[in-house]
């Protein structure tokens, strides 16, 4: 079963996502390798700043689009990053969003994929 | 249903004891809740209809196994895509299976109850529903039964325990035991889910009556039942213990008319002396081989209460200093609520009012009728009537049920006397 860990980061004064003390560069590429190594590795990607974010939203009535700087939610903790992992249960990914470094400086959200019948 | 002795007879033990049993066994084979439920309440239904005819079979667990799995089968066959769904899932329990232990005396399934403990109290389920999904699952309990537990309309509740396997089911919360190193880190979750089932039955938190006698004893067999699966585990002894020590008082608890009887007035005569004895040795075995941990240390504290001819000859030294172990392990305004009432015991009223004072901006003790009361009774004691009178009416409007209330309309009358306007 699939599972995506939605790493999310304390957002900083200027939006920033990274946070002081937070884990280094060799702390994720040693979980990345693990990760992988395991063989549950579906995707991954870390998203770059949050002020490169852009918002669409369509108005449904005129069609129109309508585009914003920034995320869509202000909120205190910012997705910073996503594994999809592919392990047997839910006890399984929460073992990996343990050891995931994000989950030391923010939090890690783990969600099922969604899974529809063809 | 017929209404024959021994099928009656059978309803009551079918649903008690092989419920719970029946639906680990089929949950472990075929890893799905609903079906699980649905086939085991068939089986029971048949078992109803052809034993009280054709006389009970030799082996009645077998035989329900059997007819569930049976009608679990069918069902597949008929649903193509659910079957589909669930073959993956087999697949995948078979790589994690492993050979069930063999079924004890008297019982001719093996019990794999275990899993769906931990499965029913996982940490991935809010609080309500790992009590009502326990409850449901391991109790027996029908979902309006389940709903009278929890003072909750049986729609709302049939709709929580819907929502909450379809939790498990999407999010695939595992049914298993958790390893060694998990172990720790899980059972506290299981064994809290059973602590919080029986506080309601101890102190039901609203309604006509104090005790909740039928939701303690449910709480008593499942703890059981677990202390069976887990004999290695102290807090589990520790637990049953604290049950039991507290349980045994429940017939002094209450006067004739459903009234509350506090400790210092309870007839102890009326103690279960048989249930202490059993209590008292399980916190022996809590306490012994390591160090404690919360369970075995409230047990230990009821223990010392239990022991005592009366309030005065009680050991409150011995109990101030458990509290003390025990804020260590689990700080919590409530447990150093209970600490400064026994300080009041120990070294006299205002000893235990300065401690009470320095948790009044305890954000857990704002609205917490217990503090207020423990208060009020303290300022009565140093003679500060008219504090005591303000403080109980305080609490009064806090407390949730009718006996409780009566009790602290008497205590009100006594402070602010008959004139005192008690019909709040």
């Amino acid at each position: 079963m699939k599972y995506m860990l939605l790493i999310h980061g304390a957002e900083d004064a200027d939006g920033a996502s990274d946070v002081p003390a937070g884990p280094s560069f060799e702390d994720w590429q040693v979980y990345d390798k693990a990760v992988k190594d395991a063989g549950i590795w579906v995707s991954g990607h870390a998203l770059a700043d949050l002020v490169t974010a852009t918002t669409v939203r369509v108005d449904p009535a005129t069609e129109r689009p309508v585009i914003t700087d920034g995320p869509f939610a202000e909120s205190r903790e910012v997705l910073g990053g996503y594994y999809v992992i592919d392990v047997p249960d839910l006890d399984a990914a929460l073992d990996w969003a343990v050891r995931c470094p994000g989950a030391r400086a923010g939090s890690v959200v783990v969600r099922p994929v969604a899974e529809f019948e063809a | 249903m017929p209404a024959d002795p021994p099928a009656a007879w059978w309803v009551e033990s079918v649903f008690r004891e092989e419920h719970g049993r029946l639906l680990a066994a089929l949950v472990s084979r075929f890893g799905d809740l609903d079906l699980a439920e649905e086939v085991t309440s068939e089986a029971i239904e048949a078992a109803l209809t052809h034993w009280p005819v054709d006389g009970i079979p030799e082996r009645p667990g077998a035989w329900l196994l059997t007819t569930a799995r049976r009608r679990a089968v069918n069902r597949l066959k008929r649903d193509r895509a659910y079957a589909a769904r669930l073959a993956i899932l087999q697949v995948e329990a078979d790589r994690a299976a492993v050979t069930p232990p063999p079924g004890e005396a008297g019982f001719d399934l093996p019990d794999e109850r275990l899993q769906l403990f931990f499965t029913c109290a996982h940490p991935a389920l809010s609080a309500e529903d790992r009590g009502a999904l326990t409850l449901r699952c391991l109790a027996g309990l029908t979902t309006p039964e389940v709903a009278r537990a929890f003072l909750m309309p049986p729609a709302t509740m049939a709709q929580r325990i819907v929502r909450a396997k379809r939790r498990i089911r999407e999010a695939r919360i595992p049914f298993r035991v958790p390893d060694a190193d998990e172990l720790p880190h899980r059972l506290p979750g299981v064994l809290q889910v059973l602590y919080s089932i029986f506080t309601e039955g101890y102190a039901a938190s609203s309604g006509p009556h104090l005790q909740r006698l039928d939701l303690a004893e449910e709480a008593i067999r499942l703890t059981r039942i677990l202390r069976r699966l887990l004999p290695a585990e102290r807090e589990v002894a520790g637990l049953l213990a604290l049950m039991l020590l507290v349980h045994a008082r429940r017939d002094a608890r209450t006067g004739p008319d459903g009234e509350v009887v506090l400790l210092d007035e309870q007839d102890r005569g009326r103690w279960d002396r048989t249930m202490i004895e059993e209590g008292l040795a399980l916190a022996a075995v809590a306490l012994t081989g390591g160090p404690p941990g919360r369970y075995g240390v409230q047990a230990a504290i009821a223990a010392l209460h239990d022991e005592a001819a009366d309030l005065a000859t009680t050991d409150w030294p011995q109990i101030v200093a458990l509290y003390d172990v025990l804020l260590a392990l689990s700080p919590s305004p409530v447990v150093a609520l209970n600490r400064a009432i026994a300080m009041a015991m120990r070294d006299g009223p205002q000893a235990g009012l300065d401690l009470l004072d320095g948790l009044a901006g305890e954000p857990r003790l704002r609205g917490y009728h217990p503090y207020l009361v423990a208060r009020a009774d303290l300022l009565k004691r140093l003679g500060r009537r008219f504090e005591a009178e303000a403080v109980y009416r305080q609490a009064f409007g806090l407390v949730g049920t009718e006996p409780e209330r009566a009790h602290l309309r008497r205590r009100l009358e006594a402070v602010a006397g008959p004139d005192g306007s008690a019909g709040a």
